[in-house]
């Protein structure tokens, strides 16, 4: 412990930690841009400076470690005005145009320049110009609104480790961008969005379908039917203002009809399909027929990377399409078919937690019959902004069931949406597959939580089935790498592109300020909702759900079979854009 | 060898040349005097690796590091670090790995101090480099230089072949313990990379931008080893100060700035070129008799020193004695030792609009203060020189130049607004005229003068025909006149004019 005084006043705090830590204690809460708590330290925005006795010039809190006896003051006059100041220089080259901008509200440039008292700009000099990159499908990147905190390279390249951006030009001219000035549609990016999260303004924001949407809603001739993903509903009151970590799964759903959709179906439902599938894959697999170990693929994210960067582990990899495209499927064939409806007259959207299912509705390998399936992936994002402009406020909604008959879903289709949830809902269904027997204790802890990689193992009749669990690609390329060098080491992994699975996904909600969207606690209680509807769930097994054994009955046949191989798989080819 | 001082060989060599006037050679020791492509030549005729060997048999670590310090040896990259502190925290580091750097990203316009140093003596950088590996516990020294010197590159490259040769470089040097090896890191011309945190970033392949201090380089260096990083000029007076002693290498210079500092003079002087002089020689020592005076009679007006972001000196400062703190009184910086002597024909503005244009560009793009403050600076310059200064200019400016001095993340953004200031604070009243009255005393804004013809005119109607404004009249053969009503200064009459007829003038009282 070493004393330090912070605006006058002596403090015992433990050594090694930064001032903006120390003064945090105090219950000085210092403002910042730049910084963010799981990144690594810039120093770059200037906003969190201070003053120390002693220090010439002001200190940047957020990466100056504290010393004994240091005395700091964080409200001097000229450390507030020089805060000021520099948000007003950040302001002088910003777009001002709040009030048609997709954060406005959630923006914390906005909530910064409150804070610090900005009430004037003060040069009204030239502002950045620069075309927006909206050809990827999934991330617009505007760099006229970029404050260049860099959190989003941080973030690609320390949580992610794709490296798809980061700075070019020097001084003023300084933009983000991916290699080569290259559109994010033709560069590396892996399309999960990660960058979205953490950007504090609209610089990175995702491909907005809502205007589309909309226009299929006003649409007579066509049916539509959306879906929710599980990490929707988990996060989907934040929007909001609602405290995460509570299920809002049949309020969504009463929300959606109310939008205009004629059929409301779950992700869920085609979660169980996707276990079932992917279970009897494994099942397969584990028997000689197929590469082990067999890597799950409801990750978009992940399976764009795998393509660029492990095109090798191709045969790896579960042919499973996502439960996104599994249901969709589903409804531009055995539903249409059920209700009579030529397919094309069916809009399908879907309501993901994911930027980079946008990408996997346009993947050609998924078209049936050349025919599109997921016609619109719009973020949980999208939907709270489509909801808020319909006047429906998600609280108020008297909460309806899903449709039939696409709308039911067992306790393990609820977890998919947490890091470990499809392991541990293929291993429920898996175990009980190959021996016949009923699983008791269905919990598996090893599976849960939230460290990067999580390791465990299953006894299925005598046979040891090694698995791992990992989440955002940083610690997928961990573990792959192991991968290659030792094929034996596991026989099932679970790879989640996006930190803590999809609840943390590019698509959720922003929450509050200073950067607090890619936060553990935040994660943790959006699990907790999901683990809750599990464990309150009759049904927790996916194979047991009656609508997926109708299904096979009626229309699939059997788990893998030529059916299920055309709707439900799919294939993978190596993609190799510039700058691998 | 008969023990000749370096200065006297040096005075010796170039007896007659007027540059040698008050100059006192340690850093330059050897340049221009011996062959830096042949090592024999160090070695025979400029005591070479003498230092090294003394150091590596009679010297522990520790009194290496005691040597400097006592030597009184400040960085010369321009913060004026103590050089021996350095060398101590780096030094106390616990590390297996540990790096020394010499940082020759020299980017100043019109300094070429390190260029020199490196191709006239290269096998003196490498020794000093040696030395402090040696001090600090190193096993590896970089050499990050920019591109743009290919001659040095290659001198360097020959130096370090010829030193490995002979055994003053790899595996157990000298046949001591110490085992140390160089190479070289090419920038690739951003002059942020001459900050050391930025250089060592870019030596790590990343993008060249400066880190958040502390930690420090010595603690949290290269790869994340603790590293010494030292100027060229550094490095370079190291051998000397192994050679003759720590206290004869003290005994040059002011109290707390000691030995000697290269300069690159240039501008409206005489004699232009590098010189080095002892800590402590006046302004006026250096512009009116090593500089040789300003040409065809001008006044001197101001000096900048410091480079890029230096400030700019007033006449009464001639007498401020060259060391690290009375420039910093007198509101300037050593910096990496550019001088530029300014004559009254040059504007304040446009100087201060000059350098920051420099900075503005070279900034990184890291930091808010510095990004987007010098542009914010460079533009309210643009416009006062352009005639569209307004009142509150001057205010905001300084308030500005304030706030990127005390808030920036290195040395860049913490400096570039020297020039600015310094030319507020000592010409406050060139920039009032330039806002206020709208003329520029200097005659170079040419938006803030009024055009006038002379009787100089011959009447070739050649500036009537450029003039977009028609507003300039009259006859062939007789003088012509500008209507200053019409007139849109635009200066084409003036560049026009093959006989001098059209001029500047302002109004302003001498």
């Amino acid at each position: 412990m070493i004393k330090v005084y912070i605006n006058d006043k002596p403090y015992d705090v433990v050594e090694g930690i930064t001032i903006m830590q120390a003064a945090a204690m105090a219950g000085y809460k210092i403002p910042s841009l730049c910084y963010h708590p799981r990144l690594s330290i810039y120093g770059g925005c200037r906003v969190c400076i201070v003053e120390v006795e002693g220090v010439k010039n002001f200190a940047a809190s957020c990466s100056y470690p504290i010393k004994d006896g240091m005395k700091i003051r964080t409200n001097t006059e000229a450390v507030r005005k020089a805060r000021k100041e520099i948000v007003e220089l950040i302001l002088d080259n910003h777009p001002q145009d709040c009030n048609i901008c997709k954060r406005n509200g959630i923006c914390e440039l906005q909530n910064l320049a409150r804070e610090v008292g900005v009430e004037e700009r003060m040069f009204a000099g030239e502002r950045k110009r620069y075309d927006k990159d909206d050809a990827s499908p999934c991330v617009e990147n505007n760099q006229e609104k970029c404050v260049l905190c860099g959190r989003c390279v941080r973030m690609c390249a320390e949580i992610q480790k794709i490296r798809a951006i980061d700075f070019v030009n020097r001084g003023i001219k300084t933009r983000v961008s991916p290699a080569f000035d290259m559109s994010f549609k033709d560069s590396v990016c892996s399309c999960c969005g990660q960058c979205i999260t953490v950007c504090p303004t609209a610089a990175l924001t995702e491909k907005d379908y809502i205007k589309e949407t909309f226009e299929v809603l006003n649409d007579k001739s066509k049916i539509k039917v959306a879906q929710i993903a599980p990490s929707v509903r988990a996060a989907i009151g934040e929007f909001f203002g609602l405290k995460p970590g509570k299920n809002w799964e049949k309020e969504t759903a009463a929300s959606l009809k109310k939008l205009g959709f004629d059929y409301v179906f779950d992700t869920q439902f085609s979660a169980d399909l996707t276990i079932v599938e992917e279970a009897s894959e494994f099942l397969d697999r584990l028997k000689g027929n197929g590469a082990l170990p067999m890597i799950t693929s409801c990750s978009s994210a992940w399976m764009k990377a795998m393509e660029q960067f492990y095109s090798d582990l191709i045969p790896n990899v579960s042919t499973c399409r996502s439960p996104m495209s599994m249901l969709s499927s589903i409804i531009k064939t055995y539903f249409a078919k059920k209700i009579n409806v030529d397919p094309k007259n069916i809009a399908s959207v879907a309501f993901m937690c994911c930027v980079a299912k946008k990408y996997e509705a346009a993947r050609e390998e998924l078209l049936i019959d050349g025919m599109r399936t997921t016609d619109y992936s719009l973020t949980t994002r999208e939907l709270g902004r489509m909801l808020k402009s319909s006047g429906i406020n998600l609280p108020d909604i008297k909460g309806e069931e899903f449709d039939s008959p696409l709308g039911q879903s067992s306790g393990a289709a609820t977890i998919f949406g947490v890091t470990g949830g499809v392991m541990e809902a293929a291993l429920r269904t898996a175990y009980e597959l190959a021996t016949g027997k009923t699983l008791i204790d269905i919990e598996m802890t090893q599976a849960r939580g939230f460290e990067g990689v999580k390791e465990g193992k299953i006894d299925v009749d005598g046979t040891e089935v090694r698995f791992a669990v990992v989440h955002g690609l940083g610690n997928a390329a961990k573990i792959l790498d192991v991968v290659r060098k030792d094929k034996n080491k596991y026989h099932f992994i679970e790879i989640m592109a996006c930190p803590g699975g999809c609840i943390g996904g590019g698509g959720q909600p922003y929450t509050a300020v200073n950067g607090q969207t890619f936060d553990i606690n935040l994660l943790k209680l959006r699990a907790q909702a999901l683990y809750d509807s599990d464990k309150s769930k009759i049904i927790r097994k996916s194979h047991e759900n009656p609508d997926i054994k109708k299904l096979y009955d009626e229309f699939l046949g059997t788990p893998l079979g030529e059916k299920a191989h055309k709707l439900l798989h799919t294939h993978y080819k190596p993609h190799f854009p510039k700058g691998i | 060898m008969p023990a000749m001082s370096v200065s006297e060989k040096f005075k010796k060599v170039f007896l007659d040349d007027k540059y040698s006037v008050g100059q006192e050679r340690v850093a330059l020791r050897n340049v221009g005097l011996i062959d830096p492509e042949n090592i024999y030549d160090y070695i025979y005729n400029a005591r070479g690796y003498q230092a090294l060997a003394e150091v590596l048999t009679d010297m522990k670590p520790e009194d290496v590091v005691e040597a400097v310090k006592k030597s009184g040896l400040r960085g010369r990259g321009g913060a004026g670090f103590p050089t021996g502190m350095k060398w101590e925290f780096t030094a106390k580091e616990k590390s297996l790995e540990k790096y020394v750097v010499c940082n020759a990203d020299e980017g100043d316009p019109g300094a070429f101090m390190d260029r020199s140093a490196i191709e006239g003596d290269p096998h003196s950088i490498l020794e000093g480099m040696l030395i402090g590996g040696y001090a600090v516990g190193a096993q590896k020294g970089i050499v990050y230089i920019r591109a743009e010197y290919p001659l040095a590159v290659e001198r360097l490259e020959k130096a370090f072949c010829a030193a490995r040769k002979e055994g003053f470089l790899g595996e157990n040097i000298l046949g001591s313990d110490f085992s140390f090896d160089v190479e070289i890191r090419l920038g690739a011309g951003a002059f942020v990379c001459g900050e050391e945190t930025a250089l060592i970033n870019s030596i790590e392949g990343k993008r060249g931008m400066p880190r958040p201090r502390p930690p420090f380089p010595a603690s949290n260096g290269v790869f994340g080893k603790p590293t010494l990083v030292n100027n060229v000029e550094t490095w370079a007076n190291i051998g000397a100060i192994f050679l003759d002693g720590a206290d004869s290498f003290a005994a040059l210079g002011t109290e707390k700035s000691k030995g000697t500092k290269v300069f690159a003079l240039a501008g409206k002087i005489n004699n232009t070129g590098l010189f080095e002089v002892p800590m402590g020689t006046t302004l006026k020592e250096i512009v009116y008799e090593i500089g040789g005076g300003i040409p065809n009679g001008k006044k001197l007006k101001s000096v900048q020193t410091g480079g890029p972001s230096g400030g700019c000196l007033t006449e009464k400062f001639l007498e401020t004695k060259i060391d690290y703190e009375s420039l910093a009184a007198a509101g300037s910086i050593m910096g990496s030792g550019g001088m530029i002597v300014i004559d009254e024909d040059s504007c304040m503005v446009n100087i201060a609009k000059y350098f920051l244009e420099f900075t503005k560009s070279e900034s990184c793009g890291k930091c808010v203060p510095c990004r987007e403050g010098t542009t914010r600076i460079y533009e309210t310059l643009t416009r006062i020189t352009e005639g569209q200064g307004e009142e509150g200019d001057i205010e905001k400016l300084e308030l500005l130049g304030e706030i990127i001095k005390k808030s920036s993340l290195c040395g860049l953004g913490q400096s570039a607004p020297n020039p600015l200031l310094s030319s507020i604070k000592n010409f406050r009243k060139e920039y009032e005229e330039h806002i206020y009255l709208k003329r520029c005393r200097a005659k170079v804004c040419e938006k803030l003068v009024d055009y006038v013809i002379n009787d100089n005119c011959v009447g070739c109607g050649a500036c009537r025909r450029v003039c977009p404004a028609t507003a300039i009249d009259g006859t062939v053969k007789a003088k012509h006149y500008i209507y200053s009503a019409k007139c849109i200064k635009c200066a084409r009459c003036f560049k026009t004019c093959k006989f001098n007829a059209v001029v500047k003038e302002t109004g302003l009282p001498e």
